[in-house]
């Protein structure tokens, strides 16, 4: 494509709107238009020049508003979407197949829609990702596209223009002045903080012209937001870890290596209404109990480099603390957050061997519920072997004994029972309120004595190597938003002529209020003549066309 | 008197300043003659005053309940939504101060008072806050969450007063339709304050039993009287109203029953207000708008957008992620409270670029800043009430 050579000589790039020196319109269309489209300067936009290649393609599809907002449109309707039901994670239950039950036992056929959708998953599916993508992509090109001739186009601003470009100004003034008329302007301008440049007859007065670029900044902080998320997904920036952990347990916690944790105990405290918290007494009566701290003391151990791998012998505490609820315990870029708890959870079990028709009894053997031992050997020379162990036993599949969780919840035990009396053994399943017996009666039962508790603590492990970037990524948004928002570009373009006659015109990016408010202090000081708002002029011109037709 | 009784009095006495300087602000805009704003001028600085004396007094309320709660009274839906009404008030004097609009008081008070009414529905003892609750980050991430909502829903009732002005009252369009729509929604609030404060006043309470969506036995106490019932219930008081329908587990069929009543009671209101006066709501409000600048409403939807949208970002989505990544661990877990502010987000983000791209200003502006008010409330209201998630503290 060619160059556009204005009629004041000077070079635009194809594609070019307005004069880039003195703001003539280089189009018929423009030409025609009563107010100069203003928005990027009427700058050459490469979306707006080319579209031969498929990168050109490409290019304009991403560049368009039009399509960035139909992303947001889209995106906004899938996330609003995937509240109409809980997401997966919400839901009790852990393999697929219980969480697609879930979904259809609990909201019958609209939930198994739902979850044939994959609306379940929606936020991680691959078209919602997809979609987020080219939102990146959308902000990226969008903001080339616009920011580079914007750029330039107000950096290379020539203080005098046609005036034709200022006649399609919004803000439009015409009329006689004095011979001091341009330099009382420019004092009041300058005293209302513009920026004055002036070239033989003319003046141009310019604030705030930064906030143009608060949206590609804000923009940027964007991406390197959608970066830092995509971060998450490389190995070793981002641990999140679930340890559960008992009282007086110490346990190596998981994804954090040389780190061993000690639990010395979970505390849960509820409001009492009395005393300070009197005045919560009626809020208490209505709902019950109210929490009002979950806490896990904790001691934190390491292990010193170079030991093998389980050696705990050597360990040295680090720190001892109190992990709350909105109080983590961080160290080396770790985090342990007290998420959940289990209060008395079953520890031990006791029972005693006895005789089913005598009631006599053998001996007694307690099983610890988290590490149980596989024989259990009586005075009398009785055995009790553990033949199979179901931590949270759920019910049988196949003939075979199943646990929900490793949770000792709902112990069963398949047990293998030998005395001198029955040295071939006797088999046995026991679960809390029964015993099966599956080869037959037999003679031994083991005969519940009793249990042990401790609370237990699920705490969150957490490394996130990501969340500097990501607060880099909000904070320059912030900015950016700020910036591009809470100020704006005002300027205003002053010629007097041979005959003194004056022309005014005056733009801003948004809040023509605050742009109006400067020019009437600047136009009493200066005896300017008086300013008209074309597009005011304009609507108020159709109206009046309207109110006549009807 | 103690100082919990001196919060309470103090939102009443704000209650009743907006309700009189609602009717002040009628007058100083119904004074006006055609093309002139001689009335406004004069009756409006009497309402403005008024309007600042009520938000004074709610201010004094929120203080002092903060010193009574011991922690900001931001806590749950009674403390939120007063808290609402108190910024949207505040919203409104800011703009007033900039922009002398008279119009926008008569839009925007009873909205407030409103909101007001609504929130006292909900239990208003002093609550204790739960582990979850208790840290600075519950102060600085919802007064800033309200005070942004306080300002963007402004630029709704700025629009609402173009759409007021230029939706043809006299021929069958859409817009008519939806804009009536608007207004028959806002009776149904007035429906629902009306509908339990009767059924408070009269202690009215019904005890059933029932089993819930996970099988277990629970039971529940009506307030009014049980349309719908839960699954399987079983009436616990006596002579209570049996109800007519029985829900499936997943229905919380007591919320419903309030709902049904307060669409029902509303729909009455609405009914005999037609009957009475024998125009459409928004057809009586439209001589009101005769004096109306209509860019200047334009403008005030913009600006009220541009100046909440940055305080929305910041309270509702930066502040949120760092308390959810101290609290919960993860500064993002799509719970739908994040996602409807997500949405509501979006939503804006949308509007400004279809203002700047696509030169969507005046009507289209007006009704997309109606429809964010409406995804403002859809958020405050339904997500707590209905989508129960981490963030349901009613």
């Amino acid at each position: 494509m060619d160059k556009l050579i204005c009629k004041c000589g000077h070079e635009n790039p194809p594609g070019t709107i307005l004069c880039e020196s003195c703001g003539r319109p280089l189009n018929e269309q423009e030409q025609s238009k009563k107010l100069a489209d203003m928005r990027y300067e009427g700058t050459a936009r490469r979306s707006q020049t080319y579209n031969k290649s498929i990168i050109d393609k490409i290019w304009n599809f991403f560049s368009s508003v039009k399509i960035g907002v139909g992303i947001i449109v889209v995106l906004l309707v899938a996330a609003a979407v995937g509240t109409i039901l809980p997401q997966k994670q919400y839901v009790p239950a852990a393999t697929d197949a219980d969480i697609e039950a879930y979904y259809t036992d609990i909201y019958g056929s609209v939930g198994t829609v739902y979850h044939a959708l994959g609306f379940h998953d929606l936020y991680n599916s691959f078209w919602f990702i997809g979609l987020v993508g080219m939102l990146a992509i959308s902000l990226i090109i969008a903001s080339l596209d616009r920011f580079v001739p914007l750029y330039k186009s107000l950096k290379n601003q020539r203080v005098l223009r046609h005036s034709s470009f200022m006649r399609k100004q919004r803000i439009l003034a015409e009329g006689p002045g004095e011979a001091d008329t341009l330099k009382k302007a420019e004092e009041k301008l300058a005293e209302l903080k513009y920026k004055v440049s002036t070239d033989k007859n003319g003046l141009l007065a310019e604030k705030g012209r930064f906030s143009r670029w608060g949206p590609y900044i804000n923009h940027i902080g964007l991406i390197i937001f959608l970066f830092g998320v995509m971060l998450r997904m490389m190995p070793g920036f981002y641990v999140d870890e679930t340890l559960w952990i008992r009282e007086g347990e110490t346990r190596a916690i998981p994804d954090a290596p040389g780190y061993v944790l000690e639990s010395k105990g979970f505390t849960l405290e509820t409001y009492t209404g009395e005393g300070e918290e009197e005045k919560f007494g009626e809020a208490i009566d209505r709902v019950g109990t109210v929490a009002k701290n979950y806490q896990t003391d904790v001691v934190l151990y390491k292990i010193p480099e170079g030991a093998l791998p389980g050696d705990t012998a050597d360990m040295e505490v680090v720190e001892e603390h109190a992990i709350r609820v909105n109080q983590p315990f961080k160290f080396d870029g770790y985090a342990l957050y007290q998420m959940d708890f289990q209060q008395d959870e079953l520890k031990t079990m006791s029972f005693a061997l006895q005789n089913k028709e005598t009631g006599e009894s053998r001996g007694d053997l307690t099983i610890d519920l988290v590490n149980p031992e596989t024989t259990y050997e009586l005075e009398d020379g009785s055995v009790v072997e553990l033949l199979g162990y179901y931590p949270d036993f759920s019910g049988f599949e196949n003939g075979e004994p199943q646990t929900a969780t490793p949770l000792p919840k709902n112990p069963g035990f398949l047990v293998k029972m030998t005395t001198p009396d029955t040295p071939d053994g006797e088999t046995s399943f026991i679960t809390i309120q029964n015993t099966v017996e599956p080869l037959g009666d037999n003679e031994y039962k083991l005969a519940f004595q009793g249990v042990e508790t401790r609370d237990a603590s699920g705490l969150t492990v957490r490394k996130d190597r990501t969340l500097p970037i990501l607060g880099l990524g909000g904070l320059i948004f912030m900015i950016g938003v700020a910036q591009g928002m809470y100020f704006n570009h005002r300027r205003f373009w002053i010629q007097q002529q041979a005959d003194g006659s004056i022309l005014l015109a005056g733009h801003t990016n948004k809040n023509w209020f605050g742009l109006k408010k400067d020019l009437d202090q600047v136009t009493e000081h200066a005896s300017l003549p008086a300013y008209r708002d074309q597009q005011e002029d304009m609507e108020a011109q159709e109206k009046g066309e309207g109110e006549q037709l009807t | 008197m103690t100082l919990a009784d001196i919060s309470s009095n103090l939102l009443y006495a704000a209650f009743i300043a907006y309700l009189i300087a609602t009717f002040v602000f009628g007058g100083a805009v119904k004074g006006n003659k055609k093309g002139t704003y001689k009335s406004e001028q004069r009756w409006g600085k009497v309402a403005i005053t008024i309007t600042v004396i009520g938000f004074l007094a709610q201010l004094g309320y929120f203080i002092t309940r903060w010193m009574v709660t011991g922690h900001a009274p931001i806590s749950n839906m009674f403390e939120f939504t007063t808290a609402f009404g108190m910024t949207l008030v505040g919203g409104f004097i800011i703009i007033y101060a900039l922009y002398k609009t008279a119009v926008l008081g008569m839009i925007v008070l009873p909205i407030a008072l409103l909101i007001i009414a609504y929130a006292s529905m909900f239990p208003s003892e002093v609550s204790p806050l739960i582990p979850a609750l208790q840290t600075n980050w519950l102060a600085i991430h919802v007064i800033t969450v309200v005070v942004a909502e306080g300002i963007l829903a402004i630029s709704a009732a700025a629009g609402l007063i173009y759409l007021l002005k230029v939706v043809d009252q006299k021929k069958k369009t859409k817009q008519r339709f939806w804009l009536e729509a608007i207004m028959y929604s806002l009776v149904l609030v007035l429906g629902f304050v009306v509908t339990s404060t009767f059924f408070t006043l009269t202690n009215y309470e019904a005890d059933f039993a029932y089993v819930n969506k996970d099988g277990q036995p629970s039971e529940i106490t009506y307030n009014m009287p049980a349309i719908f019932g839960m699954n399987e219930f079983e009436a616990m008081t006596d002579g209570a109203f049996t109800p007519l329908v029985e829900m499936p587990p997943i229905v919380h069929a007591g919320k419903l029953t309030t709902v049904f009543w307060s669409v029902m009671v509303g729909t009455v209101l609405y009914a005999l207000i037609r009957l009475v006066f024998r125009k459409r709501i928004s057809e009586m409000l439209q001589p009101f708008t005769k004096n109306v600048n209509l860019q200047l409403m334009d403008e005030i939807n913009y600006r009220s957008i541009i100046i909440g949208f940055p305080i929305f970002s910041l309270g509702a989505l930066i502040f949120a992620m760092i308390w959810a990544q101290i609290a919960w661990s993860r500064f993002w877990g799509w719970d739908p409270k994040e996602v409807w502010a997500l949405v509501t987000f979006l939503f804006y983000a949308a509007y400004l670029h279809l203002r700047l791209g696509r030169g969507w200003a005046g009507e289209k502006s007006a009704w997309l800043a109606v429809i964010g008010f409406v995804i403002i409330m859809f958020n405050l209201v339904a997500v707590n009430l209905i989508i129960a998630g981490l963030h349901s503290y009613a």
